[in-house]
């Protein structure tokens, strides 16, 4: 069976799947049934300065875009860091990480942007005994405001100096989470690791207004008539968040720098994707949030089936092995040729790829009178667009045109060397070597 | 105390909570969260096949994606533009070998997305409201008669009096709904729906129902032909096919019809006498609404007898696993010979059938079923004296219901074509009315 073990900056965990910094990990009741129901480690919810703490709001804080039956697409959220005393949950993460010596257990922080709050906090979270910290300069609300949090995370320089005082009072490893409510996430990331850091952690969420309540005329969660934006992840932000991994990861400034996966994990597939773009490991919350924590079994038992398949035996075999094959467009192979196939076995004659293709793209399915599906390769260019609408996984397929073949849209013979748009003579940029 | 084993024929074989459970609806109607559920497996099919299959062309997914947006009143619109009978159509149609029956999910899946169910949740929803969904266009000062409220009857007069005409409808029954109020079986229209349809479509107003006309007795189509400007018939088949064998005279040999209609109308179902032992015969929709309502009430052996294979029997597979499910025996392949019995019936005999050359005839080899009550279900036919051309035994009809005389369309069960369904009857109802609009107004 394959080896789950990942050792991310030192840090040892049995399996790459950690509970993000959320409503999950915010205090040791959670937080214990979370390691016994088998997560690998847990980033508890941010702390803040000692003193008063924070307060959140007493109505809704939860927004959420359902799919089909309900399903939870995309959460969005209003709640704060800890509303609880810092010395309670310094006393209970000093317990949780006695107790569970083999997890991995991470502290988020968030206080002002002082080297002084640093240099106040920092001894106290070494003390507790926990692997690292991860600081919190993603958070897009409410904290925002009092200038901590995203309004950080936006600023690079900011973020070199607090990485800075934090490596400056803090031994153990540094994690910055990045938010993504950026321009280019690479700036971000750089700065981290100039601060010092030893690994980014990204996304956090996304300014998000995920409905508006259209008797009350108010933005949802609602609270008492007004409503303001909330953090967006779970499954709908998994692309930008794997997007913005793979720049980093690709970025010769960044480039083999540790990331901790975060957004829209929800099965192990999403976490090995991660783990495929350059990530050490995953953080999960929507995914807990929506079926509990026993969701991490699948995860575990998937991974390791896949692993098991694929002949991988670490973490460490496929990390990063979709990075080389993450390229810009215009170094995609313009001689490629694919056409759409439809297998009439599978097919259920919903016509859903017909309707799709002859109204918004290119007319390259015909519909008989007893409705069979064909793709016309005179006008088919290969979009895929069929492939995802079809509701039936695998029956309509991209064959690729073998070289020699002439393709009968183009009427052009099927090119099987390598040329992208940089040598493409409609490429006004586009200069022979000579 | 009568019981299932009370012997001969008898009332009161079943409590009243048991009778109220057993002729509660067939169907449930879909709660909140089932049509959630329900509706989101629509794949909002392009040219959806069951479109196609529905003979009133309703736009399934669109009313289905309109109920899965929290707008099933937008969805009955969808329906009822199509099929004003929306609502008893979403409870009696054989969805099984219509839209469910094509739904590319049952084509996948097996299971098709719940279309009879959907339907129901958006009609009842709307008709539960008080506003009647459509107003009538400027008065045409036609006047149209129409012979028979049941379903083609009354989709015809909704059609046109929404498009400007009044409409007289006479009914030979003390009550409007045809089929509906009185041939249907009670579980599939329950809370006296078939009245409250009625007069929720009859609120858009210019449609006046005359109970107790009966064509050829209290009105003539000569008198109707020169007092309204068009005629439409849809007087059904209210004459039944007689069971000529022996001992067919005996007691408690009856046709299916009467039966089924007499429940309808009963305000108290442990009144209805029903049999120990029951014998249907015949094998269509009405074979199965009267064995399976007998056994509701109580009989304890029923069994439908058909003298042809499963294959041929009109009623549905599905249908006929409903009357299974209830206990019904199935006979095939047996043809009645005689009733016997001293005064009443005691039991039906039976000769098997076989295909001979594509000729049904006895094998000779015979069966006894007991039988303290026969009914017979073997057809209805027109029974009107009407001078127009006939196709068959019914009336015939070309294009959009017009018969052999102008200015008389004729349209459901008495005319040619069609397949018996209250859905077709629908169809064929608003399209004729669509025609002697046209007709009426020089457009046609």
């Amino acid at each position: 069976m394959a080896d789950l073990t990942t050792d991310f900056l030192g840090i040892k965990s049995p399996n790459p799947f950690w509970l993000a910094s959320a409503p999950p990990t915010d205090k040791e009741y959670n937080v214990r049934r979370a390691f016994e129901a088998g997560w690998g480690g847990v980033v508890w919810k941010t702390l803040g300065s000692d003193g008063p703490p924070v307060v959140n709001v007493n109505g809704p804080r939860y927004g959420v875009i359902h799919g089909a039956d309900r399903r939870v697409l995309g959460l969005n959220n209003i709640e704060l860091i800890t509303d609880r005393p810092l010395d309670v949950n310094l006393a209970e993460i000093t317990r949780v990480k006695k107790d569970y010596p083999d997890r991995a257990l991470i502290v988020s922080l968030m206080v002002p942007c002082e080297e002084e709050a640093w240099k106040e906090v920092l001894p106290k979270v070494e003390a507790t005994g926990a692997d690292g910290i991860e600081l919190n300069f993603g958070c897009p609300h409410g904290m925002s405001e009092r200038g901590m949090g995203a309004a950080v995370g936006q600023v690079p320089e900011y973020i070199e100096m607090v990485t800075r005082w934090c490596k400056k009072y803090y031994s153990k490893p540094v994690i910055v989470k990045l938010t993504p409510n950026i321009t280019d996430i690479r700036a971000p990331a750089e700065a981290a690791k100039r601060g010092g850091a030893d690994a980014v952690s990204l996304i956090n969420t996304i300014n998000s207004i995920v409905s508006v309540d259209l008797d009350a005329m108010c933005p949802e969660p609602s609270i008492d008539g007004k409503g303001t934006h909330g953090g967006y992840c779970g499954p709908a932000v998994k692309p930008i968040a794997m997007s913005m991994v793979s720049e980093i990861a690709r970025a010769p400034a960044t480039a083999g720098f540790p990331i901790s996966g975060i957004g829209g994990v929800t099965t192990w597939r999403d976490a090995a994707e991660y783990i495929t773009l350059g990530c050490g490991n995953v953080q999960v919350c929507t995914a807990a949030m929506t079926y509990g924590f026993k969701v991490v079994q699948e995860m575990i038992s998937g991974l390791s089936q896949w692993m098991d398949e694929k002949g991988h035996t670490s973490i460490q075999d496929f990390m990063g092995a979709a990075v080389p094959n993450t390229t810009d467009w215009q170094y995609l192979n313009l001689n490629y040729v694919a056409k759409a196939s439809i297998n009439q076995n599978d097919c259920i004659s919903c016509g859903r790829c017909f309707a799709a293709c002859e109204d918004t793209s290119h007319q390259a399915i015909a519909m008989s009178d007893d409705r069979k599906f064909s793709v016309v390769d005179a006008e088919c260019v290969a979009c895929n667009l069929c492939v995802e609408v079809c509701p039936v996984e695998g029956c309509i397929t991209m064959v690729p045109q073998t070289a020699g073949s002439v393709d009968p849209r183009t009427g052009q013979t099927v090119d099987g060397s390598y040329a992208n748009w940089t040598t493409h003579p409609n490429n006004p940029g586009a200069c022979a070597a000579e | 105390m009568t019981s299932s084993m009370t012997p001969g024929i008898a009332a009161n074989r079943l409590g009243q909570d048991e009778l109220a459970n057993n002729f509660a609806d067939l169907h449930m109607p879909l709660q909140p969260h089932e049509v959630k559920v329900a509706a989101d497996r629509c794949y909002f099919c392009h040219d959806a096949p069951c479109v196609t299959a529905c003979p009133t062309d309703i736009d399934i997914p669109l009313f289905i994606r309109q109920i899965s947006t929290g707008t099933p009143e937008a969805a009955a619109k969808t329906i009822f533009d199509m099929n004003i009978l929306g609502g008893m159509c979403a409870r009696v149609c054989p969805t099984e070998e219509l839209c469910e029956q094509v739904c590319v999910r049952e084509v996948a899946e097996g299971k098709p997305v719940e279309i009879g169910r959907l339907q129901r949740h958006a009609t009842d929803t709307l008709m539960a409201q008080d506003a009647h969904p459509y107003k009538r266009a400027a008065s045409t000062g036609k006047k149209i008669a129409i012979v028979g409220a049941g379903p083609a009857g009354l989709s015809c007069g909704h059609r046109l009096a929404m498009l400007g005409n009044e409409v007289m409808i006479y009914d030979a029954n003390p009550k409007a709904g045809g089929l509906n109020e009185y041939g249907i079986a009670a579980y599939k229209s329950t809370n006296d729906f078939a009245q409250s349809e009625v007069d929720w479509l009859k609120s858009i107003g210019g449609i006046t129902i005359e109970n107790g006309q009966g064509l050829g007795r209290d009105i003539h189509l000569d008198q109707l032909a020169s007092d309204f400007d068009a005629i439409f018939l849809s007087v059904g088949l209210s004459g039944v096919n007689a069971l000529a064998i022996d001992g067919s005279e005996k007691d408690g040999v009856q046709d299916a019809v009467k039966f089924i209609n007499d429940l309808r109308q009963s305000n108290d179902l442990a009144t209805i006498p029903i049999g120990r032992n029951v014998v249907v015969i015949g094998g269509g929709m009405t074979a199965v609404d009267a064995a399976v309502q007998s056994k509701l009430l109580g009989a304890e052996q029923v069994t439908i007898a058909y003298r042809r294979g499963r294959d041929a029997m009109s009623a549905s597979r599905y249908e006929q696993d409903l009357a299974a499910s209830h206990g019904v025996k199935l006979l095939f392949n047996a043809q009645p010979n005689a009733v016997l019995g001293n005064g009443a019936a005691t039991a039906v005999e039976f000769e098997y059938t076989a295909q001979n050359a594509g000729k049904l005839s006895g094998t000779g080899e015979m069966i006894q079923i007991a039988a303290d009550q026969v009914f017979s279900a073997i057809g209805q036919t027109l029974n009107a004296d009407v001078d127009l051309k006939l196709e068959g035994r019914k009336i015939a009809i070309t294009g959009a219901g017009r018969t052999s005389r102008a200015g008389v369309w004729a349209g459901g069960d008495c005319a040619s074509g069609g397949n018996d369904l209250t859905v077709t009857a629908v169809a064929e109802g608003r399209d004729a009315a669509m025609d002697i609009h046209e007709t009426l107004m020089g457009a046609a």
